[in-house]
C-alpha cells in the first residue's frame, strides 16, 4: 500500500512511484513486534508470578519488592519449564523444577550441586514502564524501547476523570477489535439495547489521518439519548430530552483507540465546542495479540463528572462490560468464519475508510520490520497496476524506504 | 483486499472478429478452463508500453467452450491501452490470466427477465441469455434490449435472436436514429422480475429513470459496471489537493487515484470501480464560478449526491473543464 508524504515541493518533484501493497493483513494477522503492549492492567501484577503471552512471546509478570514490575521469558534456561510455575523469592524467581535462580534482569544467579554460575545463563528479560494504569511491555530491541512511545491514555489515571475497566480475553485476531473500534456504525446492530441507536448508521462520519494517528469523527445532530446516556444524563441533573451526541476515535498503531464520546442537551454548543451542558466519556481500548487468533482486550471508561461517586464508577464498568460482551461474540463468531473460510477475502465499505487507515498504519510498521513486505507487495501491486503505470524500476525498494521511514514517524508518533 | 486471486499461464487460441472493431479471443489457461456463473469477468495481465497493467472483461457466454474461455473487447480509441493490447493478440501468444469471478450473478428464479445493453456491454448478457434459453427450452420469459452506435459494430445480435427468438430482441442503432423505449421494455416486464443492465453510464441513467419511474424496487435492477465510460469525454485536468498544499495533473490515461498516489498523497481504497466508496474524496469550493464539471462515473454515490458533487471516486471519476480543488483528509 501507498504511505502518506509530507506536503510540499518534494512531494511534486518526486518521481512517480509505483504502488507496493503491505502485506496483506486480511490473510496475515501479524503485529508489529517494535512496540508497546500492554501486558496486564496494574492489579494484577504482585508478589506472584503471572504468566501471559504477549504478541506470541510467553511472559512471566512479576512486582519486586521495591513495587516495580517486570516481565521475564517464561521459560527456564535449562529446561524450558514455565517460570511461572516456580516461585517468587523477593526479587527473584526460582525454577520449579531444579531451583534455578533469576534475578529481575533474568541473569541466572543460583545453579544446584556446583559452586559456580554459567555466566551465559539468562532469561530474556522485556522492557517494563507502568504507565496509565497498564503494564506496558516492549516486544522489539530493547535498545529501541522508548517510553516517549507508549500511547496515551492518560484519562484511565487523570484525577479530571474517573473510571474503571477490565481485561478480557477475546478469540479474534487484535485487528478484528480494531475494524470494531474504528467503525462504530455496528452499535446500531449489535448495541441495541444500550448505546445503539439508529441515528448512528444514519450520521455521516468523517476520516482524516495524520502521521501515525487517524481520526474518525462522527456527530449526531439532535437525537433521542440511548439508555446508556439518558441515564448519565440523569445522574449528571441535566434535562431530559433530545441530544448532540458525538463520538470521536483516535487509532495509535498498532493497537490502541482512545473515543472521545458524549452527549449534551440538543441546541447547547457541544458540536461548536461548549461541553458543559452534557457529559463526556472516553473509552480507552488497548488490544495485545495473544496469538494470531486470540487477543488480550484492555478498555476502561473514564467520565468527566461526578467524580467521587464509587457507585456510578461501578454502574458504568459494569455496562461497558455488558456492552463489550456482545462485541466479544460477534469477534469470534467473525474470526471462527475467517478460518472457516480460508479462501474469502473482507470486501471493504465506505464505513471501513477508518478501518482501513488504521490497518494501513499497522502495514507500515510491518513493512519497516519485514523483509518479505517488497515480495508479498507485487501481486497487490499488479493488481492495480492499471492505476499507477509508470516506472517499474527500483520502486519497492523505494518504497520499503519510505515505508521505513513512515513507521518510525508512527512509532515516534509525532 | 478482495478477489485477490492469482494468475495463471494461457495461451490464445483463436482470434477472430465478431463486429467492426470488436474481436473475440479465445484463452485457454495452463490448468484447465473451470465452469464459471453468467456474468463473471476475468482479469488479464498485459503489457502495454512495456509495463504491466491488469484488465477486467465479462467472459462470453454460460460456460467454457471447448476448454478456452472467450472475451469480446472492442478498439476504443480512448482506451488507455489495453483494448489496443488486445487487438494486437495473435493464436499463440502466451500471457497470463485470473480464472473468472463473478460481481454480475444472474437469479435463476425470477418470473421475468430484461436485459439492456449498450454498446460492447453485451458481453456479459450472451451467458446470461443461454442460460436463460436453456432453462426454458420453448420460450424464455427474456426481452433483450440492445443499443449501439453503429449496427455494423454490435456482435452477437444473430446468435441472441436465435436464443431467445426474433421478437424477444430488440435493437438500436444511433447511426440511424433508432433509440429503444426504455419505458416501455421496463414497463413489460414481470411485476417481480429482475433486469441485467451493462452499458455506458447514459443507458445506465435512463433504465435506472424508467425503473424508479415505475416504482419498482431498486434491488431487482442490476448493473455491471467497469468504471471506464463517462458522460463527458476523457480529458486530462488538474486537481489543487489542498491538504497537501500541491497541484496534481491527470493525463488523459492515468485516473486520479493514480494521479494523487504518484504525487505521494496517501489514499486507501478497495474496489477500483466505483462501488466501495472508500477513495472518495471531498470536492472543495463548488459554490464559486469557473467550477469545473464533475463526471462521476461511481455507482456508489447516487443521483443526489451526484448533484451536490461535494464528493467524488478517485478511482474512476474525473473533472471537466477546469481545475478541481479536493481535500483527501490528511490533517498532520
Amino acid at each position: 500500500m501507498t504511505t502518506t508524504t509530507p506536503p510540499g515541493p518534494t512531494a511534486t518533484a518526486a518521481p512517480a512511484q509505483p504502488l507496493r501493497a503491505a502485506p496483506d493483513t486480511f490473510a496475515r494477522r501479524e503485529w508489529p513486534r517494535a512496540a508497546w503492549y500492554a501486558a496486564a492492567y496494574d492489579v494484577e501484577v504482585g508478589a506472584h508470578l503471572l504468566p501471559r503471552t504477549v504478541a506470541g512471546a510467553s511472559l512471566v509478570l512479576f512486582r519486586t519488592p521495591s513495587g516495580e514490575a517486570r516481565a521475564l521469558e517464561n521459560a527456564c534456561w535449562h529446561r524450558l519449564l514455565p517460570l511461572s510455575e516456580g516461585t517468587l523469592l523477593g526479587d527473584e524467581v526460582m525454577c520449579g523444577y531444579h531451583g534455578l535462580r533469576y534475578d529481575a534482569d533474568g541473569r541466572c544467579t543460583f545453579m544446584p550441586s556446583q559452586k559456580t554460575v554459567n555466566p551465559s545463563a539468562r532469561v530474556r528479560s522485556y522492557p517494563v514502564v507502568e504507565r496509565h494504569r497498564f503494564v506496558w511491555v516492549w516486544t522489539g530491541d530493547p535498545a529501541d524501547a522508548d517510553p516517549a512511545t507508549i500511547p496515551d491514555l492518560h484519562w484511565n489515571d487523570d484525577p479530571a476523570w474517573a473510571g474503571d475497566g477490565r481485561l478480557i480475553h477475546v478469540d479474534c485476531s487484535y485487528k478484528l477489535i480494531v475494524d470494531n473500534l474504528m467503525d462504530l456504525t455496528h452499535e446500531t446492530f449489535v448495541h441495541g439495547g444500550s448505546i445503539g441507536h439508529r441515528s448512528v448508521a444514519e450520521s455521516p462520519f468523517e476520516v482524516t489521518h495524520g502521521r501515525g494517528t487517524v481520526t474518525v469523527t462522527r456527530w449526531m445532530i439532535d437525537v433521542e439519548a440511548p439508555p446508556f446516556w439518558a441515564r448519565q444524563l440523569e445522574w449528571r441533573g441535566a434535562p431530559a430530552g433530545n441530544v448532540d451526541r458525538w463520538q470521536i476515535i483516535h487509532f495509535t498503531p498498532p493497537s490502541t483507540i482512545a473515543i472521545d464520546v458524549g452527549v449534551a442537551p440538543t441546541g447547547t454548543g457541544a458540536p461548536e465546542g461548549d461541553r458543559s451542558a452534557g457529559v463526556n466519556g472516553f473509552v480507552l481500548n488497548t488490544m495485545t495479540p495473544e496469538s494470531p487468533t486470540s487477543t488480550h482486550y484492555f478498555w476502561a471508561f473514564a467520565r468527566n463528572y461526578a467524580l467521587t461517586d464509587q457507585r456510578i464508577t461501578t454502574l458504568l464498568r459494569d455496562g461497558v462490560s455488558g456492552v463489550f460482551a456482545e462485541d466479544e461474540e460477534v469477534l469470534a463468531a467473525q474470526q471462527r468464519a475467517i478460518d472457516a473460510h480460508p479462501e474469502k477475502d473482507f470486501y471493504n465499505l465506505n464505513i471501513d475508510g477508518g478501518a482501513m487507515w488504521a490497518r494501513r498504519m499497522i502495514d507500515l510498521m510491518l513493512a519497516a520490520e519485514d523483509p518479505s513486505y517488497a515480495e508479498a507487495g507485487d501481486r497487490a501491486a499488479r493488481d492495480i497496476a492499471e492505476h499507477h503505470r509508470n516506472d517499474a524500476g527500483d520502486g519497492a525498494e523505494r518504497e520499503v524506504a519510505r515505508a521505513r521511514a513512515e513507521a518510525e514517524r508512527a512509532r515516534s508518533g509525532s | 483486499m478482495s478477489g485477490a486471486g492469482t494468475f495463471v499461464p494461457a495461451t490464445v487460441r483463436a482470434v477472430r472478429a465478431v463486429a467492426d472493431e470488436v474481436r473475440q479471443v479465445e484463452l485457454v489457461p495452463d490448468d484447465g478452463a473451470r465452469p464459471y456463473p453468467p456474468g463473471s469477468h476475468l482479469d488479464l495481465a498485459l503489457e502495454v508500453d512495456g509495463l504491466p497493467v491488469v484488465r477486467s472483461y465479462s467472459v462470453v457466454g454460460a460456460a467454457p467452450d471447448d476448454g478456452a474461455y472467450r472475451i469480446a473487447v472492442k478498439l476504443l480509441p480512448e482506451s488507455r491501452g489495453g483494448s489496443r493490447r488486445v487487438h494486437g493478440l495473435a493464436a499463440g501468444d502466451r500471457l497470463e490470466l485470473r480464472h473468472p469471478t463473478s460481481h454480475f450473478e444472474l437469479d435463476p428464479r425470477r418470473p421475468g427477465y430484461l436485459l439492456v445493453a449498450g454498446g460492447i456491454g453485451i458481453t456479459p448478457l450472451v451467458g446470461m441469455a443461454e442460460v436463460l434459453a436453456r432453462r426454458h427450452p420453448h420460450q424464455a420469459p427474456v426481452r433483450l434490449a440492445y443499443a449501439g452506435r453503429r449496427r455494423a459494430a454490435m456482435p452477437f445480435v444473430e446468435h441472441l435472436r436465435a436464443l431467445l427468438g426474433d421478437d424477444a430482441v430488440v435493437t438500436a442503432a444511433g447511426e440511424d436514429g433508432e433509440r429503444l423505449d426504455l419505458a416501455a421494455e421496463v414497463a413489460a416486464l414481470h411485476a417481480d422480475g429482475e433486469a441485467y443492465l451493462c452499458g455506458p453510464p447514459r443507458l445506465t441513467d435512463a433504465v435506472r429513470a424508467c425503473w424508479e419511474a415505475q416504482g419498482r424496487p431498486p434491488r431487482r435492477l442490476r448493473t455491471e459496471t467497469f468504471g471506464t465510460a463517462g458522460r463527458h469525454p476523457t480529458e486530462p485536468f488538474d486537481v489543487e489537493v489542498r491538504d497537501h498544499g500541491l497541484t496534481v495533473h491527470v493525463p488523459r490515461d492515468r485516473t486520479l487515484l493514480g494521479a494523487l498516489h504518484d504525487a505521494g498523497v496517501g489514499m486507501v481504497w478497495d474496489c477500483l470501480r466505483g462501488e466501495c466508496g472508500l477513495c472518495t474524496v471531498r470536492v472543495l469550493g463548488r459554490s464559486t464560478d469557473g467550477q469545473p464539471v464533475v463526471d462521476h462515473r461511481d455507482v456508489f454515490l447516487d443521483a443526489a449526491e451526484r448533484e451536490d458533487s461535494t464528493r467524488l471516486c478517485a478511482c474512476v471519476s474525473r473533472a471537466v473543464g477546469g481545475r478541481l480543488a479536493i481535500d483527501t483528509g490528511y490533517r498532520p
